[in-house]
């Protein structure tokens, strides 16, 4: 870009320094409804019109090129801190776009003032929409890393008795969850010196082929660890579809309720002890 | 597969000429998943998928070649791994993909075994030509 | 290759450790000494330690469940001890499920097996 044409702006944007920034933040101030503190939102306005400036010194109109490397972090702290606090995109991106109206007042009738007024705009819609990104970005990050802690909240794997851990799963079971629910449990048995496991499923609203093939998974996992599993929790409505869908087991026992399984499990810790009684004598 | 950008830094080559090289492209793969932060896990899952095409280019292909990667998508990093021989070749990719195929001594379990254990992958075959496996796996 | 994995005799068991991360080559020997150890010895029980093992691939799991296989023809019962959980996700993953393998958390808890397994007849897998 020829820098003859960014002179006169580069001009204006200098010499009324104090008077546009305060008009701009008025702008931005007003769509956000007072909901981020003028200081802070002053200070944040005057650090990105002096990049700008600087920018447009050095870099004229092309918003992505390396000039600009300096407006482009600091729209990405705001972006990030819009995105953190709860704003929209929209009251995100306004605070560029407004400095587009503020400037549009300034705008004299020459051809070469809309020329040049046009480059700006074209620039700030650059820049606009890519606080629009980083602010996507961000909510994006927000949002798998919510969904992490709930994954690991969702799944404790406790101690029912020397030698048994129980999982209570609540909720649907996605192969996502499964690998989290599996490497949990595993563990668990190894830390715990447990060879007996009981997946508890009353809080799955529903069991379908998809579902089975991952509490199988589990299943055949921890078997080839030396383990055994009984799956507990199983209404009657979740019998029904089980039977109605076809869906095999095969040879793991599954058991109506959580007492149940964890009386199978002693039974069988208990054969064990006996024969290694039988064993010694 | 897209093609994400690679760091150049991380790549690595290794030769796949005997079976102590398969060896070595399971640690290289490994230190790279580590570099990129996968979960235990997924790190296991991929230098599994690594072993089973490893010992497929020494023993179909003849031998060949593993590269490895870090890459990197929008927010997400990555390990992608490709094996590359110019052996005979698969005639029926489709086929050879299915549980159970198997050409030579194995339990067919190699190609669709691996493909279950990564999160992208890619085989291309030309009968007489060669055959590449690409695969990647994402840190979580 | 002079490289093998040691097998261990104690008692009337053989015990094998694999500690490092094993080329195909050394799997294959390994499978042979053992049953011709299993012969040699009249071992009653083989445990095949797993637990310092990163991976297992579709070729060690096979070496496992073959061995399994062959000792028992001789007369032997495998239990192999302390699988990874990471291991035994992906082996669920890779579709191998060493059915007619026996397995235990750990050295001990196999050992205690095949202590009761000498006593009352095997259980069948």
């Amino acid at each position: 870009m020829d820098s003859g044409d960014s002179k006169r702006l580069l001009e204006l944007l200098t010499a009324r320094r104090a008077e546009l920034i305060a008009q701009w933040e008025q702008a931005v101030g007003a769509s956000l409804h007072g909901r981020l503190s003028t200081v802070e939102l002053g200070r944040e306005l005057s650090e990105l019109y002096d990049a700008v400036v600087d920018a447009l010194a050095t870099g004229g109109f092309a918003g992505r090129s390396s000039e600009y490397a300096v407006v482009r972090s600091l729209l990405v702290e705001l972006s990030r801190n819009r995105a953190r606090q709860g704003f929209t995109p929209t009251e995100t991106a306004v605070s560029v776009f407004a400095l587009k109206e503020v400037l549009e007042s300034l705008l004299g009738g020459s051809v070469e003032d809309i020329h040049v007024y046009l480059q700006f705009s074209r620039l700030l819609d650059d820049l606009g929409l890519f606080t629009v990104e980083e602010y996507a970005r961000t909510r994006e990050e927000i949002i798998s890393a919510q969904s992490q802690q709930l994954l690991e909240l969702s799944t404790p794997v406790v101690k029912l008795w020397d030698g048994v851990v129980g999982v209570p799963l609540v909720g649907t079971l996605d192969s996502a969850r499964t690998q989290v629910v599996m490497e949990k449990l595993l563990q668990a048995l190894l830390d715990s010196n447990s060879a007996h496991a009981i997946i508890d499923i009353t809080g799955v609203p529903a069991v379908d082929t998809q579902v089975a093939q991952h509490l199988l998974k589990t299943v055949v996992a921890a078997r080839m660890m030396g383990a055994e599993c009984v799956i507990s929790g199983i209404r009657p409505q979740i019998a029904q579809t089980i039977v109605g869908l076809g869906i095999e087991f095969g040879d793991i026992p599954t058991k109506a309720t959580l007492a149940d399984a964890l009386r199978h499990a002693l039974v069988e810790i208990d054969k064990a002890s006996a024969t290694r009684a039988a064993g010694l004598l | 597969m897209r093609n994400y950008p690679a760091d150049e830094a991380s790549r690595e080559e290794v030769a796949i000429q005997a079976s102590g090289d398969v060896v070595k492209a399971r640690q290289t793969v490994r230190l790279l998943a580590q570099q990129a932060g996968l979960s235990l896990v997924n790190q296991t899952k991929l230098v599994t998928a690594a072993s089973e095409l490893g010992r497929n280019t020494l023993i179909y292909g003849g031998g060949g070649t593993a590269q490895a990667a870090i890459v990197r998508d929008v927010a997400r990093v990555g390990v992608w791994v490709r094996f590359a021989d110019t052996g005979p070749g698969i005639p029926d990719t489709e086929l050879a993909l299915t549980d159970g195929w198997t050409s030579g001594s194995g339990m067919g379990l190699g190609l669709s075994g691996a493909r279950r254990l990564v999160d992208e992958f890619e085989l291309d075959s030309t009968p007489g030509v060669g055959t590449t496996v690409t695969v990647l796996k994402w840190a979580r | 290759m002079s490289d093998r994995v040691p097998v261990l005799k104690i008692g009337d068991i053989l015990l094998v450790s694999i500690q490092i991360d094993l080329e195909d080559q050394m799997v294959l020997d390994l499978q042979d000494d053992l049953s011709q150890q299993i012969v040699a010895t009249s071992a009653r029980g083989v445990v095949i330690d797993i637990s310092a093992l990163e991976i297992v691939d579709s070729f060690v799991g096979r070496m496992l469940a073959t061995t399994a296989a062959i000792s028992r023809v001789l007369g032997a019962e495998t239990v192999v001890v302390g699988m990874r959980p990471a291991v035994a996700m992906t082996l669920v993953e890779l579709g191998l499920s060493l059915g007619g393998v026996r397995t235990a958390l750990n050295l001990e808890l196999g050992l205690g097996y095949l202590r009761r397994a000498q006593v009352s007849p095997p259980a069948s897998p």
